[in-house]
């Protein structure tokens, strides 16, 4: 069975040892995932397998055939942003901007989490319903690590985000 | 990465007749990728255990059965977990990141290895890496190795959260081998200390597959689980506490408390649970309590920090556990 990307399926038939941020990238011509640590330390590898995030660099291609992943290319285009990325842009989230397609999809997801009220480490009431502080936003986000430091915009881009969906 | 076979195992037997012949099982990946990629880990086989039917968190009992294959995320986020079991739901969340939980799972998690940094680094000697070479922590870097339970051959610490929880809770890990073999293993019992087999980091035999974990009835009382790090979030811990400690009548009615990143295993001494349990808080208990802890407790440098550490974290935790949070 292919593997199903931004909508378009794709078969795998490569060596094993093959990781699916690397399957992205060189067979697939989907650069926009990016390759920091390789090593599950970083998040710039962040896409979305079934709707939640994963680090693409610690999973082979040849585990998610039939699956359905989604990359920053699947999340919108340079006419038609998604929310996300608009808010990116405003609160100028990014200076290199090479985290930026992992910190994005990341924080897509997160949003998903937080709808379905996954408690996080810095959740006070475990029972409770979630609400997205900056201090949540900020430890939700601790797998997307920013070289340059863009930190306190990327918290300002997500909580527009929010605010704007309310 | 060494190149590998790879086939995905169609049934339970089908695994455990792999994993028996050497294949390594493998789900989320996180822990065994990363160690293929360094070549720290060479497996000749991998078999893919992902489509088993291993999913799925039930009631058992008055307990839980907890999916080999349950995320880390979908247990944490569990309602039942987060209501009855809490220790366990915040252990999870101390470990890793959302991206990491959502590939990690509950074997996966019992089975991931040292962050030794010599186990990592193949330049150097390690005899859980390989078995006879000698151990570079011994006299090292070792800031982040044990007191507790430690060998001449390793000093290495097991290093994650949720078995710690899991110890505290007196969970229990079902395992399944070939030919419709099964056994279950206290987590207390699943995991050892070095001795000269740093090699071995638990009881698993070649040919057997975890199926599952079960917790039993939910144990009341507080939960707590407290974490020190070198940094507030995605690190592994210099001391951790899980403790589930139940209230009567200005007493410790019973105490349950396991420790994380201390010895070669998640450490627990039900000498201390007993120290506790029918007594009055007081400082001077607490105090009895570490002094039990960190009975023929050796630093080894860099790391004699966590004996001090270890006493004031529990000395925390029990004044918060039983109801002083000062």
């Amino acid at each position: 069975m292919p593997l199903t990307i931004n909508g378009h399926d794709h078969d795998f038939a490569g060596d094993p040892r093959t990781t699916l941020l690397d399957f992205l990238r060189r067979d697939c011509n989907l650069t926009g995932t990016k390759k920091g640590c390789d090593h599950g330390q970083c998040g710039a590898c962040t896409v979305l397998v079934n709707g939640q995030r994963i680090n693409a660099c610690l999973t082979l291609a040849i585990m998610h055939d039939g699956e359905s992943i989604t990359t920053i290319e699947g999340l919108g285009t340079p006419d038609n942003l998604d929310p996300i990325q608009a808010a990116f842009v405003r609160h100028d989230g990014y200076q290199c901007g090479y985290c930026t397609p992992g910190q994005i999809c990341s924080a897509k997801a997160m949003l998903a989490e937080a709808a379905s009220n996954w408690p996080s480490f810095v959740s006070e009431d475990l029972s409770g319903a979630v609400r997205l502080t900056r201090e949540e936003i900020r430890e939700r986000m601790s797998g997307n690590l920013c070289r340059c430091g863009a930190y306190s915009n990327i918290v300002d881009a997500i909580v527009d985000v929010m605010e704007r969906e309310q | 990465m060494r190149p590998f076979a790879y086939s995905r195992a169609t049934d339970l037997d089908h695994a455990a007749r792999l994993a028996g012949d050497g294949a390594r099982p493998i789900a989320g990946g996180t822990n065994l990728l990363d160690l293929m990629k360094l070549e720290v880990e060479t497996p000749d086989a991998l078999v893919d255990i992902n489509r088993l039917p291993l999913g799925g968190i039930e009631t058992h009992g008055d307990g839980l059965r907890i999916g080999a294959l349950v995320s880390n995320s979908a247990c944490a986020a569990d309602e039942r977990i987060r209501r009855d079991y809490p220790v366990l739901a915040r252990a999870i969340l101390a470990g890793a990141t959302f991206q990491l939980r959502n590939m990690a799972t509950t074997a996966g998690n019992l089975c991931q290895r040292t962050r030794c940094y010599y186990f990592y680094n193949t330049d150097m000697p390690c005899n859980k890496r390989a078995p006879g070479s000698g151990c570079s922590a011994i006299g090292g870097f070792n800031r982040i190795h044990a007191i507790l339970g430690a060998s001449d051959a390793c000093i290495a610490t097991y290093p994650g959260d949720m078995a710690v929880a899991l110890c505290a809770l007196d969970a229990t890990v079902e395992i399944a081998g070939r030919d419709g073999q099964a056994r279950s293993v206290p987590v207390r019992a699943f995991h050892r200390l070095p001795g000269d087999a740093p090699e071995r980091d638990n009881i698993l035999e070649p040919g057997e597959v975890i199926t599952a974990v079960m917790l039993p009835a939910p144990p009341g009382g507080k939960h707590i689980y407290r974490k020190v790090r070198d940094r507030s979030s995605y690190a592994f811990a210099l001391v951790s506490i899980a403790a589930v400690v139940r209230m009567d009548r200005g007493a410790i009615a019973s105490a349950s408390l396991a420790f994380g990143a201390l010895a070669h295993k998640p450490w627990h001494d039900t000498r201390i649970d007993d120290l506790l349990t029918g007594q009055a808080p007081s400082d001077a208990l607490f105090d009895a309590a570490a002094d039990r802890l960190l009975e023929g407790a050796t630093g080894q440098g860099a790391n004699d920090f966590k004996i001090p550490m270890a006493r004031r974290i529990l000395k925390a935790v029990l004044r918060e556990a039983t109801g002083d949070a000062t």
